[in-house]
Order: C-alpha cells, then sequence, then structure tokens
C-alpha cells in the first residue's frame, strides 16, 4: 500500500465533505485524524468516513470539540495510601463483564490479581446499562474479531450461566419482516449465515410458526428470521457473579478505585498511580470501557478512539411478559441505511420482565445517563410495529447505557503495539456480553504468554474451583417444600421485604454477606431485586434502608442510594420533645 | 407444612380487612387476616395527621387512632390474625374452596377458605410511570415513602424539595416536613384543579404558605448522586409543556403524589375481571367479583378518599362474604349492569345482582370533572327513576348515593343508566 496515495485520497475525500475543515494521516497504523468543530455529529462523521478495517488500522480522533466542555470523568472522592506500594502480577481495570469475567478466567492461575473499579460496584457501565441478550450473531460479517468470538461465546453460556448460577435461558429470536416479497433474498441472506459465517442455527419460518410460537407479534409479519440460539441473562448479575467466583478464586476487586495516571518506562508499564496509592503491577489489561481510549493514552499505547454512543431501554412489567416469550423485532429493509445503530426490540428478560429498546444517540459525554423523551418515543414507536398492543403504561422504568465503540466498529483484543505489558480489551460494545466469555479465555492465555515470556514460572490454582460458591438461594423460584426448608433453617427467608418481586431478608442480608459486599440501597437492588419491581421500591425502599443501616450498625443518614454523594435521609425527625408549656 | 381451615380470608390487615374480619365474625364465621407488615393497621400506621373518623366516629383521630379501635376489637373478639405473612398463591380446589399459600417465619403455609376477600390496598404510581426523564439521583421519593421515612423511621429525607402532584398524601406530606423543618418550594399539578380534598388544599397548603402551581408539572430531574434540581413547566390543555416556560428549582428532593393504583395482582391472579377505570375488581352490590366467593374492598377496589368508606365497604364484603359460606356458596346470580355515562371517572358497583336485593345499595362515584349546580339521573331504559342535585361535583371527591333498587322491580333486560347534566334554570 502507498501510504502517499491513501492519504492524499483520504484527504480528497475530506475535504470534498468538509471543505478543508479534518486533516487525515495515515502512520503507524493510526490515521489521526485531526481539525476542529463544534458538531461532534460532523467529527464522527469525518472520523468514521476515514475508517480503514485492515491491518490492523484504527481511527484516532484529535478533532478538536469546540461545541462544550467535554465532562471529565467521574471519579470517587476517596484518596487514601491504602493499595500504595501493592506488587501484583495482573492489573485489570474496569470492573464491567470484560475485566471481571477476565479476572475470573485469569483466577484459574497462582496468580497475584487485581481488579480496580472506579465506581462503587462492578458493572455500573455499560454492562449493567444493556438489555442482557445473548445474541446468535447474525447480523454481523466476516472478518470482524466480533464475529471471530460470537459462536463461541453464545455457545459457553449455558456452561458459565450453571456454573456462576445466573439466570440464563435460551429463549430464541423472530426478526419479522412484513413483505413477503422479500423472502427469498431474507432466505439467502440466512443460509450465507448458516454456511459461511457459521450461524448454525438461523432459518426462515412462516407466519404459522411466528403467530403460534409468539402470537402477539404484529399479524402482518408474513415471514421471520428465526434465531433459537439467541439467550438472555442478567448483565449485571453475570458481571457481579464473574467477580465474586474471581474474588473466591483469591482475585483481589478494588472498588471506588481509579487509574490517575501510569508510568511507563521503556516501553514497559512500571507503576500505575491510583487514588488509593500506586501499585506495581507485572501486566495491564485495560478493560476501561468508554475511559479505555483515556488508559491507552496514559500507557502510552493510544491507537483507537471510543466514540460514546447512548442507548435507552425501557423495562416493561412482569404483566406484559406473560404475553410475550422471546426476543423478537421488525426489519424494514432499507438499502440505504448503512447506519450502526442497532436495531433494537423487544426481549423477554431472564427475570420475565419485557425490555423495550435500545435506541442509538452519538454523545461526546461518557456518563450521560439521563434519559429523554425522544428516545421513549423512538422506542416505542418502532416496538409498535413489532407488537401493536405494546402500550406506554406497561413501563415500570427506563434507563441509559452509553456503549464504547470505536471507528471501526469492532473489539480491540490484543497485546499492547508499543507498551509490552499491556493488554487491550477494548471498544467492546454489543455483542460484548455474548463474547465476554469467550474473549476472556483468549485474553487469559495472552496475559500467561506475556508472563511466561517475560520469565515468569506460573503455576495452576489448585484450589480454582470454576462453580461460584455465594449463590443466593431465589426464594420466590423454589418449590415449597425446599423453600421451607430454608426458612426452618433461616426464618428471615420468611420475611418477604419487596412485595412485587417477593425478596426476602434472608436474601438481603445474603447479598450484604456476598463475597463483593456493597452495603447500598442499588447494589442490594442488583444483587437481589428488591426495588425492581413494579412500585420501583415505593414500599420496600425504607425498610432496606433500615436493614443496611443495622447491618452496618450505622444510622440511616450513612446509607447511600449508589454512590458516595447519594444520601437517602439527612438525619432524625425532631423527634418527641415535650413543650412544657 | 401446615394447613388451616377457615370460612373466610381477608388478604390485608388495613382498614378495610379489619373492617371486614370483625363483620364476618359478628356473622359467626370463622374468619382470618393475614397481614404482610409487622403489625396490622395497613398504610394508617404512618398517617398520624389528624382527620380520619368524622364520619364514623364523629370525631378528628389520627390514622394510628382510628385503626387502633378496630386493632383493639380484633383482639377482644380474640380473632384470628397473622402478620409477617405473605400470600403467594391463590387456586381454586375441586370443591370450591380457596387454597391460598402463605410465607412465613414459619415455613411455607396451606389456608383453605370457603371465601376471599381481597382488602390489600393499592400503591402510588411512580416517577418512572409518569415519564419524568432525566438523571437518576437519590432524592425521588413518592409522598408514601417519604411519609414512612419521616412517621416510621424518624428519618428526614428533605431539606428542600419540591411536591409534584397535589393527592393528599402529597399536600399532607408538604405540611408534615414543613413541620419538621424542610423548606416545600412548591406544589406543582399538572390539572387545573387539585387533585386532593379542597380542605387538604387549606390546611396543609395556604395554612403553612406553600405555594400550589397550577396546570405545571416537572419535566426534568438533575443530578448525579443526589437530587440538584428539577425543571418545572408550564402545560397546556392537553397536559403538554409549554416550550419557554422551563424553569429550574434548586432541591434536594422530589417528591410524587400522582396517583394511587388498587394492588390488583392477586386478583389477577385469579383471572378476576378488572375495570380499566378503577384498576379495581368489577363487582356488583355484595362487592363480589366476578368470580363466585371472592369480594374485595377498601382501596384494592377503588381508590378512596375517606378511611370511612374503606372500612365501610369493608363491612359490607365481610357481611356478604359471611352470607355466601352460610348458604354454602350457592349464589344466584342475576346481575345487570350499571351504566355509567361518559361524565364520571368511575361508579362503584359495577353490577347489581337483581335476585338478592334486600336493602339499599351504597354506590360511590367520581365525577370526570369539575362541575357545578348539576343533577345525577339514573334512567330505567331510557326513562328517568331518580335524580339527586349537586351544588358541586369535584373528581378528588368521592360521592356517595344509598339507592333501593328493590322499588325498581328490575328485570332481567332492563337497563339502568347513570349519568350527569346542568341544571335547568
Amino acid at each position: 500500500m502507498n501510504i502517499d496515495s491513501f492519504n492524499r485520497k483520504l484527504n480528497k475525500k475530506l475535504n470534498r465533505e468538509f471543505n478543508g475543515k479534518f486533516k487525515a494521516e495515515l502512520k503507524d497504523k493510526i490515521i489521526r485524524v485531526t481539525g476542529k468543530s463544534d458538531d461532534w455529529n460532523e467529527i464522527i462523521k469525518a472520523c468514521q468516513m476515514c475508517v480503514y478495517r485492515k491491518d490492523g488500522i484504527h481511527v484516532v480522533n484529535d478533532i478538536e470539540f469546540t461545541g462544550d466542555v467535554i465532562p471529565e470523568m467521574k471519579k470517587p472522592a476517596v484518596e487514601d495510601k491504602s493499595l500504595d506500594g501493592e506488587k501484583c502480577d495482573v492489573l485489570i481495570i474496569g470492573g464491567g463483564i470484560s475485566g471481571t469475567s477476565i479476572a475470573r478466567e485469569l483466577s484459574k492461575w497462582n496468580l497475584k490479581i487485581f481488579l480496580v473499579e472506579k465506581e462503587v460496584d462492578v458493572a455500573l457501565g455499560a454492562s449493567g446499562r444493556n438489555d442482557g441478550e445473548v445474541h446468535p450473531g447474525v447480523d454481523l460479517h466476516k472478518g470482524y474479531l466480533k464475529t471471530k468470538y460470537i459462536r463461541k461465546g453464545n455457545h459457553k453460556y449455558d456452561q458459565i450461566s450453571k456454573e456462576l448460577g445466573v439466570p440464563f435461558r435460551r429463549i430464541g429470536q423472530y426478526v419479522g419482516f412484513t413483505k413477503g416479497y422479500l423472502r427469498p433474498l431474507v432466505w439467502l441472506y440466512a443460509m450465507y449465515k448458516k454456511y459461511i459465517v457459521g450461524i448454525e442455527d438461523t432459518e426462515i419460518v412462516g407466519k404459522d410458526v411466528i403467530e403460534k410460537k409468539e402470537p402477539a407479534l404484529n399479524k402482518d409479519f408474513k415471514f421471520a428470521l428465526s434465531n433459537p440460539s439467541t439467550g438472555v441473562v442478567c448483565p449485571y448479575g453475570l458481571t457481579i457473579a464473574y467477580a465474586e467466583n474471581a474474588v473466591e478464586n483469591g482475585a483481589k476487586v478494588f472498588l471506588s478505585t481509579y487509574v490517575k495516571d501510569i508510568n511507563v518506562e521503556n516501553k514497559i508499564i512500571k507503576s500505575v498511580e491510583t487514588n488509593r496509592g500506586t501499585i506495581y503491577p507485572k501486566i495491564v489489561i485495560n478493560a476501561a470501557g468508554v475511559f479505555a481510549e483515556e488508559i491507552a493514552k496514559m500507557a502510552e499505547d493510544r491507537f483507537y478512539s471510543i466514540h460514546p454512543r447512548r442507548g435507552t431501554d425501557i423495562i416493561l412489567d412482569k404483566k406484559t411478559g406473560l404475553r410475550f416469550d422471546t426476543v423478537s423485532t421488525v426489519k424494514e429493509i432499507e438499502l440505504k441505511n448503512k447506519s450502526h445503530s442497532k436495531g433494537g426490540g423487544l426481549i423477554k428478560t431472564a427475570h420475565d420482565n419485557v425490555l423495550v429498546g435500545p435506541d442509538a444517540v452519538e454523545t461526546y459525554k461518557k456518563e450521560d445517563y439521563q434519559t429523554t423523551p425522544e428516545s421513549m418515543d423512538t422506542l416505542y414507536n418502532k416496538q409498535q410495529i413489532t407488537m401493536p398492543s405494546l402500550s406506554r403504561s406497561e413501563a415500570i422504568t427506563y434507563f441509559t447505557g452509553v456503549r464504547a465503540p470505536n471507528f471501526e466498529e469492532d473489539f480491540v483484543i490484543e497485546k499492547g503495539r508499543n507498551t509490552k505489558n499491556l493488554i487491550h480489551c477494548a471498544a467492546i460494545q454489543s455483542p460484548g456480553l455474548t463474547t465476554a466469555p469467550a474473549v476472556a479465555l483468549d485474553i487469559e492465555k495472552m496475559t500467561i504468554e506475556l508472563l511466561k515470556e517475560s520469565g515468569e514460572v506460573i503455576e495452576k490454582n489448585e484450589n480454582y474451583n470454576p462453580v461460584r460458591k455465594h449463590q443466593i438461594p431465589q426464594m420466590s423460584e423454589l418449590p415449597a417444600e425446599e423453600r421451607e426448608k430454608y426458612i426452618k433453617e433461616n426464618p428471615d427467608y420468611g420475611i418477604i421485604i419487596c412485595r412485587c418481586e417477593q425478596v426476602s431478608k434472608g436474601e438481603i442480608l445474603d447479598a450484604l454477606n456476598a463475597p463483593i459486599s456493597v452495603p447500598t440501597v442499588d447494589g442490594i437492588k442488583k444483587r437481589v431485586r428488591p426495588g425492581m419491581g413494579r412500585c420501583q421500591g415505593g414500599f420496600c425502599m425504607p425498610t432496606v434502608t433500615k436493614i443496611i443501616s443495622d447491618y452496618l450498625n450505622e444510622p440511616m443518614m450513612n446509607v447511600r442510594k449508589s454512590g458516595a454523594d447519594s444520601v437517602l435521609v439527612y438525619g432524625e425527625t425532631k423527634g418527641g420533645e415535650i413543650n412544657e408549656n | 407444612m401446615k394447613t388451616k381451615n377457615y370460612d373466610v380470608v381477608v388478604i390485608g390487615g388495613g382498614a378495610a380487612g379489619l373492617a371486614a374480619a370483625l363483620q364476618v365474625h359478628k356473622s359467626k364465621k370463622s374468619v382470618l387476616v393475614i397481614e404482610r407488615e409487622v403489625r396490622l393497621g395497613g398504610i394508617l400506621k404512618q398517617c398520624i395527621h389528624d382527620g380520619f373518623g368524622l364520619l364514623r366516629f364523629k370525631e378528628k383521630l389520627s390514622g394510628p387512632e382510628y385503626v387502633e379501635r378496630f386493632i383493639d376489637e380484633i383482639h377482644s373478639e380474640n380473632i384470628d390474625y397473622v402478620c409477617l405473612t405473605f400470600v403467594t398463591k391463590i387456586e381454586r380446589t375441586s370443591d370450591g374452596d380457596f387454597k391460598i399459600s402463605v410465607v412465613s417465619k414459619d415455613g411455607c403455609d396451606e389456608i383453605i377458605a370457603k371465601a376471599l376477600i381481597l382488602a390489600n390496598g393499592c400503591r402510588e404510581r411512580t416517577a418512572k410511570q409518569i415519564y419524568i426523564h432525566g438523571t437518576r439521583p437519590a432524592g425521588v421519593y413518592t409522598a408514601g415513602s417519604a411519609q414512612a421515612l419521616t412517621n416510621i423511621y424518624g428519618q428526614l429525607p428533605t431539606k428542600k424539595c419540591v411536591i409534584l402532584g397535589s393527592g393528599d398524601i402529597g399536600l399532607i406530606m408538604a405540611r408534615r416536613l414543613t413541620l419538621e423543618g424542610a423548606e416545600v418550594e412548591g406544589v406543582y399539578e399538572i390539572k387545573p384543579t387539585p387533585s386532593g380534598l379542597m380542605r387538604n388544599v387549606h390546611q396543609c397548603l395556604y395554612d403553612y404558605n406553600i405555594p400550589l402551581h397550577l396546570s405545571h408539572t416537572v419535566t426534568r430531574v438533575y443530578g448525579d448522586e443526589r437530587l440538584e434540581g428539577v425543571e418545572i413547566m408550564q402545560v397546556d390543555e392537553n397536559f403538554k409543556p409549554i416550550e419557554g416556560t422551563q424553569k429550574t428549582i434548586d432541591c434536594d428532593a422530589l417528591i410524587l403524589s400522582v396517583g394511587l393504583i388498587p394492588e390488583n395482582e392477586l386478583a389477577e391472579s385469579l383471572d378476576i375481571k378488572l375495570d380499566p377505570k378503577t384498576k379495581g375488581p368489577i363487582v356488583d352490590s355484595d362487592l363480589m367479583t366476578d368470580i363466585p366467593g371472592v369480594f374485595s374492598c377498601g382501596n384494592a377496589l377503588h381508590v378512596n378518599d375517606l378511611v370511612d368508606y374503606v372500612s365501610e365497604s369493608g363491612e359490607i364484603a365481610g357481611k356478604n362474604a359471611a352470607s355466601y359460606v352460610e348458604n354454602k356458596g350457592k349464589v344466584n346470580r342475576n346481575e345487570i349492569d350499571l351504566n355509567i355515562s361518559n361524565d364520571f371517572l368511575y361508579m362503584v358497583p359495577q353490577k347489581i345482582n337483581i335476585s338478592k336485593i334486600d336493602e339499599k345499595v351504597d354506590i360511590y362515584f367520581r365525577s370526570k370533572k369539575d362541575r357545578n349546580n348539576v343533577v345525577l339521573k339514573l334512567n330505567l331504559n331510557d326513562k328517568e327513576v331518580f335524580s339527586k342535585k349537586y351544588q358541586f361535583l369535584r373528581p378528588p371527591e368521592m360521592e356517595k348515593i344509598s339507592f333501593d333498587f328493590k322499588s325498581l322491580n328490575l328485570q332481567d333486560n332492563d337497563k339502568l343508566e347513570f349519568s350527569i347534566s346542568e341544571v335547568q334554570k
């Protein structure tokens, strides 16, 4: 490839579109895009135009955005020296699905593993803010890393969910088409996916099958692309389970701990400075999600750019779940539509709710979890085609997550290019939850290789147990006899605290006593579900707060919803002083 | 696992359930009250303000005082009740009885009942159900949660708040929080008229100089961890926010009083038909649902404004449940609908059992809109058979009429319809 002519052509293309506003230069497998703009979408467009998806070439966005101040990363307030001087074999940055699954796979080995997460819990970024779909991979293309891992990841779910005790179900997917004449075309597509791409179970089903299996779907669907291997998992539940199993096997997870800087000497990371002191790792794994680019930069190994993309999901009442059982969506083929926005759909969750979403909106705010009325409208308007009976009154809540794609829209899973003791697990977006179990195994392999290369002797962890020990029994799912047994042993299992989700006090106490204990209202909610139901904690939030306060032996004013400043109550009321007059 | 038998099981030990149980007991049938919380009393436990019992006891009582009178009677009559006991499932047995599965500290038990009274109250609509957008910080509370924190746990949930919705609990909490030293910046109501009782608007807001902003709503919440402010907008007659009227208010909490919904999940699990207007079961003049032997009362049936009516409906359900048991479940159901015109928000009961009218039937209704100088009419086969004048009808204030349907000598195919019209001058 002639780099000069490549650069000339690229800049010509950019000039045509943006009138000389932006420049691009390919050098050392990096296409660096520069210039200035106050329009974020324009910046995204320019960078997307520069993508050259070959030879490991990546776009790096160095365009100055003048439209607004890009918010700084939210950091925990705590500053101490509790980790100062600590040495470890592997330091994983980021407690999402990537970081925690890597920690767990690495815990097979006799290594000192640290995982740092800036938030008060794991899974507070994209891993806790997605729809939990375990994708079949039918929409992926050849040549992508995503595609390489998708089937392996999907297949691993039966085993992983069993080992970690996380609800997972293969519920199947229907992509419905209203235009019957598209059937031959979609059939060809399906055959291509089946035999060339390797989505072995994809097939076309007719109207009769759709109506029988999913009668609530649009009666105008003439046929559907069916993918029986599609599953659903509780995404934050899986992340927590991975982290806990890693901890049970000896890994250490440090929450509210963030990376301030990385000290690199001669292409080797010597130390990592955190708000808890300086850590000296042998290997660093960058699994920092939307902040992976910042970490790469600190590690002097920035060769990709993350452009955050917001997505909102609506959670519907379990009553809706009674008339819907799969992952389904409508597909209207528009040949011109090449956007990377995921189509979204309806998903029966692992907890029997129905989830609508997500949409996709580019944003320069990496932690903007606000929801907007516009997103709601987009989601309802589209999915009311999938399921016409879908009603706005069925929503119990909604949330926004921020994806961490790069401009190539593919994962970055590789050893550092410049920095030797670094591994990137970056640009992980959908279907990153599906691929995580497979990706983690590869990263494990890379890590062990790197350690061995540097002359380390690595031994197996003889005590490794892939089965999570701390599994909290879900009382409402148990048959009466079994439930009775638990209650006889511990009467707290018989005291229902959350009426909507039927969560007992015993389960809440179990969550408080977990290997990764997060004694906040949200921490408990994520683990055992009080407040997840239709009253959204209206009845149980005060009680849960009180249980946490008793457990911590702290007044209720010291209990938090989630982060350090998320105060729930401001102290005691005036009390019962008697006025003598 | 234990199995116990009762004539009647009452689910819910609040104002409705206790009154129902006492009535069943007076009718010499065995009864058990199942309460999911630690103590009997239902939501009244946290309603420490006064104004309860004006109709029933001709006294102004606090919520706990009001319900204590019923609890005392439950104790003195030795009526069985269980607390911290949660109903997980209700099934119909082959003999037409009800098998109620419960879970408690003692394990999983079953109770067989010949009749069932659903008195399990209502719940609050949440911020998300009214589509409030923005961030998700701590400090967004329903009025009921704020009330529980303040009155049950003795904790101050806010120092400065905005209250959205002028439902009665919101108004009560505006006063309560003010008394505790918090600042209530204002109460905002999307509708052009208050949702709560006028007496509460005066006694809880105006007496404390708390402004009430009608035709306004909260459109956005700010704050990452704890709420830092809300955006308020004025709305038009279709409740759509008017662009340009945005106003940001700094506060640490948003308290919502935006409506109550009967808890109808148990009813639904029994496939009981619900009224989309009340969101509670459709009942006949005995407060029996479409499933024979299952009765509904109190706020589980429809959301009441006065506790006196709640207790009253409990008594009706209790009496009729006992008589259902007495008649060994043999009921002659010959029902005609109480049709209502568009003027009504709803009416309860929705049906009259014409083969079993032995006394006046209490009918509760709410007008859809504020009306002045109107007349309520009942037509039988398009012929007026009853009318009553009202100087005011307001949606927040439930109206009650007692009507003697026996005098109409109703037949199977008769058509009854209520309507409201302006008084002809």
